[in-house]
């Protein structure tokens, strides 16, 4: 067995008397994607947040290679600029160009030269074909465009995990497309990768594990073959069942 | 910023990419008989219009005028109020004085924009260290907006120098200019604070997530687009600014107001102070129209973000 980039252990969240996830455990060894399934509110995008330290836990641990970040020692400063999260309303910033959006952490962060950063920003802008639109502003993007940018701005401190939570929902069908093939591109360069998603068409294809998540708690987990085709709990296949007939299997 | 000019039309924009090799848009369109009869019609309604607004302006406008000319009290009126030769006479000193006006307001401006960025920070920070100051901004705040900035204009201007402490001054132009910025920080703070709590927090979310500190994310992504949003009232508050500046005057201050006002009681004729309101008017309202301008701009920004 590889090394676990991301290993969560017992993992629990409650928001004010609300319970949102209980006994999370998860691995995620190198170079995979563990993707993560349910019903909206069944606590994926709180699951990602926490992951990145964005919201306090009540009790368990995460540890990134191996390195406990839960500890209370930690400065989670740190500990973001190796995990890159991507998000459903993309969250550019509308005030910075393109290649400002890219540029910031790299040289705020990093401590990188603006030339170093322009420079690798540039390349990747262009390994996404998306050199042309550097000196625009998002508000001039197609929602596809302005999420492929938000990847490439996550992606510029090569973090050691990439946290997607729902990247293609406010995506018309057309550009969810675009969107997923950048991601497959990254699946196949060996990004490891955490996602919440509903499409479960590309859970299949990018998945090496799926989870479902149900009321907080991971109720089934699996290839994605034994979780999407061949689920066991009858909760799992009502909720595959729904998503069935919304047409987006 | 470098596209300013540009941003208006973000709507059209999207649709072009992918149709632009299927349609030829720049080719040989001629609109049809049915189009120029409607433009046609247009442009008559629209001469109507205009020739409709035209006539009953001048009939309500001019009417009014007349009404107000031919009125018995017109002669008393203008002579008190009206007596150009006389508020030109007197012109210099009100414009001397309004230098005064002026400089008070470049050095409140300056001194207003630093503390008040200062307090608007510490309130929205929530660093343990910084509560006790914290409090104080609030209690701070809460006081200096609440009472009449005339009130904080005695009290600092009369009330200082009664303490007689070695080292204070009792020029009252500074004490004036102290009070005026000590009422305005207080607005300007709350309005800055505002502009920081109307960043949605997925901004905050994004920048943090990135690696970004606390100051850094502030400094780079949150007061940049708080200040966008807050430009037009602040703009407001600076030509409230210019205007209350007129208030010093009551500490003995020679402004605008209070050299008209020593013009007009030597004279028992009013036209003095219609000078220093004309002198004041010249500068805010062309500022006024610029913050409507602004505010406008603004709107439609924010309007195109929220298509996107």
């Amino acid at each position: 067995m590889s090394n676990s980039v991301l290993e969560i252990s017992k993992l629990r969240k409650s928001f004010d008397t609300e319970l949102v996830l209980e006994d999370i455990s998860i691995k995620v060894p190198e170079h995979t994607a563990t993707v993560f399934i349910g019903a909206s509110g069944s606590g994926k995008s709180t699951l990602l947040r926490c992951i990145n330290l964005l919201e306090p836990i009540d009790d368990g641990v995460i540890k990134l290679d191996g390195e406990e970040i839960t500890d209370v020692e930690i400065n989670p400063d740190e500990v973001r600029r190796k995990i890159g999260m991507v998000f459903q309303a993309f969250n550019l910033f509308p005030h910075m160009s393109v290649l400002e959006n890219i540029i910031l952490a790299p040289m705020r962060v990093k401590g990188s030269s603006r030339d170093q950063a322009v420079d690798q920003a540039e390349s990747l802008l262009k390994r996404f074909g998306l050199l042309d639109k550097a000196n625009q502003y998002p508000d001039r993007l197609s929602g596809g465009q302005q999420q492929r940018v938000a990847i490439i701005r996550s992606l510029a401190l090569n973090p050691r995990l990439l946290l997607l939570d729902e990247i293609t929902s406010s995506l018309d069908p057309v550009l969810v497309n675009e969107v997923l093939k950048t991601v497959r591109d990254l699946k196949a360069e060996g990004m490891t990768m955490v996602l919440a998603t509903h499409e479960m068409g590309f859970a299949k294809q990018v998945a090496d594990e799926v989870c479902f998540l149900k009321d907080g708690r991971i109720l089934e987990w699996g290839t994605p073959d034994q979780i999407l085709n061949k689920p066991q709990e009858r909760q799992t296949q009502e909720f595959l069942k729904q998503v069935n007939e919304a047409g987006r299997l | 910023m470098k596209n300013e000019a540009s941003r208006g039309d973000s709507a059209s924009q999207f649709n072009g990419e992918n149709s632009q090799s299927k349609y030829d848009f720049g080719g040989k369109w001629q609109p049809s008989e049915l189009e120029l009869a409607r433009r046609a019609a247009r442009a008559k309604r629209n001469k109507r219009s205009a020739i409709i607004a035209a006539l009953s302006s001048f009939f309500v406008l001019g009417g009014l005028a007349v009404i107000a000319v031919t009125s018995p009290g017109w002669k008393l009126l203008s002579d008190t109020f009206f007596k150009w030769a006389y508020g030109v006479e007197v012109l210099p000193k009100i414009l001397l004085g309004f230098i005064t006006n002026i400089t008070l307001t470049t050095i409140a401006t300056i001194c207003v924009a630093f503390f008040g960025l200062s307090i608007a920070l510490v309130r929205t920070s929530k660093a343990p260290a910084l509560t006790p100051f914290r409090i104080l901004a609030t209690v701070y705040v809460d006081v200096f907006r609440g009472i009449p900035m005339l009130l904080v204009i005695l009290l600092v201007g009369f009330g200082v120098p009664a303490l007689q402490i070695q080292g204070l001054t009792n020029n009252v132009l500074i004490l004036g200019l102290t009070a005026v910025i000590i009422t305005y920080t207080a607005y300007v703070a709350e309005v800055i604070r505002s502009g920081i709590l109307s960043i949605h927090p997925s901004q905050r979310a994004a920048a943090r997530s990135l690696g970004l500190n606390y100051v850094q994310t502030m400094r780079h992504v949150i007061l940049p687009q708080a200040f966008r949003r807050v430009t037009p009232p602040l703009l407001n508050d600076l030509v409230a600014l210019i205007k209350d500046t007129g208030l010093v005057s009551i500490l003995g201050v020679t402004d605008a107001v209070r050299a008209a006002q020593i013009a007009s009681s030597r004279s028992f004729n009013y036209t003095p102070y219609v000078m220093a309101a004309i002198v004041f008017l010249l500068i805010t309202i062309p500022l006024t129209r610029f913050t409507d301008r602004t505010l406008r701009k603004s709107i439609e920004q924010q309007n195109a973000q929220g298509l996107a």
